[in-house]
């Protein structure tokens, strides 16, 4: 197995799949370092499950090639689905069975004699918090549940590589954040993991290096560090007493954080982007030194709140750098 | 009582402990790859399941074959053979594969609902025999076709059906019948995973199954019937069907329509098994 330590555990070139005259994925390069948590991240329709669903061997590519752990996903698909497993969108578990019948499917159809099966299930069911349920069909589960069974069932057998497609999507914060601790331990025990998200916050928390997909291309890569700070660290939001002192307000804001300023709809608000390569109180230090500047300049703040950047935010930033770089060439 | 202990009924919020989590990652030697033969079983065996848990999935193979063998016995038995008991004698092999052959095409709905639900998806991406979830189905399906023979036989045992082959003899066209049956269904299978919607995969189905059973000699001898249509009903794998039960279950060796009755099965699994595997592994 000297062969996996060299491999990176996924590696594209110029992977594509099309619907029909959809492009959804449209040339992507990728290389996953093994034992890492690697985030795909994009909004809906950008390409990532169609990319996810190739490298786990259910889709064929039209072009491009991928690799897993050294293997070729089409020609030798069943060498990689000996060492990956997926977690879809939708719990791709039965839904008519209970947990223990679906851990016990699984395992046998893994290869375990059915004791063993029996055993690891129960095991499984313990550790994620499902053991009372176990005899429940799934379909009584409530949203966490599921997708923790969902993952337990990814894991019957540990895989070398888990996709994790949006895990968290549609979830309560505290479930949301034990899908996040589970992934934590996942990852410590040497499993490569890829998650894909809509969201910046889940990519940030979990992921070394994340990917930005958007129309089935990759438009940045990089670790978050480097991907929040291609966009600014935060924005700034503030309201005013009074209409009137915007134009002033959006001079004064423009000068001291050395960005430009969005008029919101509302005619007492703006919107900053705070700049920096910084780390969060460095933003919070920038934020209240622009407030006191608007202070001095007379001019009254009712309201002001600091937000991470969104998605969106990400998205305008990263799509602004290609046009503009597109220009430049 | 003011104090009552809530220990017990409320449950306790999961907090995911590495300790526990961690400890189900060491794994051992993994298992070797199960045999084809082993996870198409362990398929049918999830096809159990589901029998138990939704069991109203066996109505369609009790009281569909009921109502039909009830139906056409005494709707036709005055009018074609003078009374009910001597064309139960004719009509009870037909019907009992006319009855069988339309419950195949619950495994097309089957597969069908499957994809939709993203459970196929984890199969897929597991190492095994790449047919066995449909194989597995369809062992779960023999069991059903099993089920529905017997509904049928006891009730026309009932009726006053008298098969002259004996238990021998019913047992031999149960046999082929299911072994027919589950070829068949390979027509479902790809229906299934070729169509979008159930509703369209049994459209398509009664399409094929209506014409399929009722143009042949399920219900009347074709030599009454005008000879373009006799030709069909020659050609008809399902008339070959009847005619091979028939003989069995009233004591006769019917080889040559045995013979093509296989042939037939074998054709319709080669061409639609194919094809069925060709849509599995490009979905």
């Amino acid at each position: 197995m000297s062969k996996d330590t060299t491999d990176p555990a996924i590696e594209t070139h110029a992977l594509a799949k099309s619907f029909g005259k959809t492009r959804a994925v449209n040339g992507v390069d990728l290389t996953v370092p093994a034992g890492t948590v690697y985030g795909v991240l994009g909004p809906n329709g950008a390409g990532k499950t169609t990319a996810v669903r190739m490298l786990a061997t259910l889709l064929r590519p039209d072009g491009g090639e991928a690799r897993v752990f050294g293997r070729d996903v089409v020609r030798e698909a069943d060498a990689v689905r000996g060492r990956v497993s997926l977690t879809g969108q939708y719990a791709s578990v039965d839904e008519d069975l209970t947990g223990t019948e679906n851990l016990v499917l699984l395992g046998r159809l893994l290869g375990h004699r059915k004791p063993a099966a029996r055993e690891r299930s129960a095991r499984l069911l313990e550790a994620f918090g499902l053991a009372e349920a176990a005899d429940r069909q799934v379909k009584n589960y409530s949203g966490g549940m599921r997708r923790r069974i969902d993952i337990a069932a990814s894991i019957v057998k540990t895989p070398d590589l888990l996709f994790l497609d949006e895990p968290t999507a549609g979830l309560d914060p505290r479930s949301r954040n034990q899908v996040w601790d589970i992934v934590r331990v996942i990852v410590a025990k040497g499993t490569t993991v890829m998650l894909t998200t809509q969201y910046l916050e889940e990519a940030d928390h979990l992921a070394s290096r994340i990917a930005v997909i958007d129309h089935g291309k990759v438009i940045a890569e990089g670790t978050p560090r480097e991907l929040k700070s291609s966009v600014g660290a935060g924005s700034i939001q503030v309201r005013l007493r009074d209409a009137a002192q915007r134009p002033d307000a959006e001079r004064v804001l423009a000068r001291a954080l050395g960005t430009s300023v969005a008029l919101a709809a509302d005619p007492v608000e703006l919107t900053a982007r705070v700049s920096g390569e910084e780390s969060g109180s460095d933003t919070a230090e920038h934020a209240s030194r622009a407030l006191a500047e608007l202070g001095r300049a007379g001019i009254t703040v009712d309201d002001f709140s600091l937000g991470q950047p969104s998605l969106d935010e990400v998205f305008l930033a990263l799509t602004d750098h290609t046009t503009q770089e597109e220009a430049a060439a | 009582m003011t104090t009552t202990t809530t220990d017990h009924t409320a449950p306790a919020t999961y907090v995911p402990a590495a300790d526990s989590l961690g400890e189900v990652f060491a794994a051992g030697e993994p298992p070797p790859r199960p045999s084809a033969l082993s996870s198409s079983v362990t398929f049918g065996w999830r096809a159990m399941l589901k029998i138990k848990h939704v069991p109203e999935q066996l109505f369609d193979v009790t009281v569909f074959p009921v109502i039909m063998t009830l139906m056409f016995t005494y709707l036709f038995g005055g009018a074609l053979a003078g009374s009910t008991e001597d064309y139960l004698q004719f009509l009870l092999p037909g019907i009992l594969v006319m009855s069988v052959v339309m419950i195949t095409m619950y495994t097309g709905v089957g597969v069908n609902t499957d994809i939709e639900k993203g459970v196929f998806d984890r199969f897929r991406t597991l190492p095994i025999w790449r047919p066995s979830a449909l194989v597995g189905a369809l062992l779960g399906d023999m069991v059903r076709y099993t089920i529905a023979s017997t509904v049928i036989l006891v009730l026309g045992l009932i009726l006053g059906f008298r098969p002259a082959g004996g238990f021998v003899g019913v047992l031999g066209g149960v046999a082929l019948l299911v072994v027919f049956s589950f070829a068949f269904s390979w027509i479902w299978t790809m229906l299934g995973l070729l169509l979008r919607t159930e509703r369209s995969v049994m459209g398509v189905s009664m399409l094929v199954l209506f014409p399929g059973t009722f143009l042949s000699n399920v219900f009347v001898d074709p030599r009454t019937m005008p000879s373009w249509l006799q030709g069909f009903v020659d050609v008809n794998p399902i008339s070959h069907l009847v005619a091979s039960i028939r003989g069995l279950l009233h004591g006769r060796w019917v080889s040559d329509e045995i013979t093509w009755t296989l042939i037939s099965a074998a054709v319709i699994l080669a061409i639609f098994g194919t094809l069925t595997m060709r849509l599995y592994n490009r979905k």
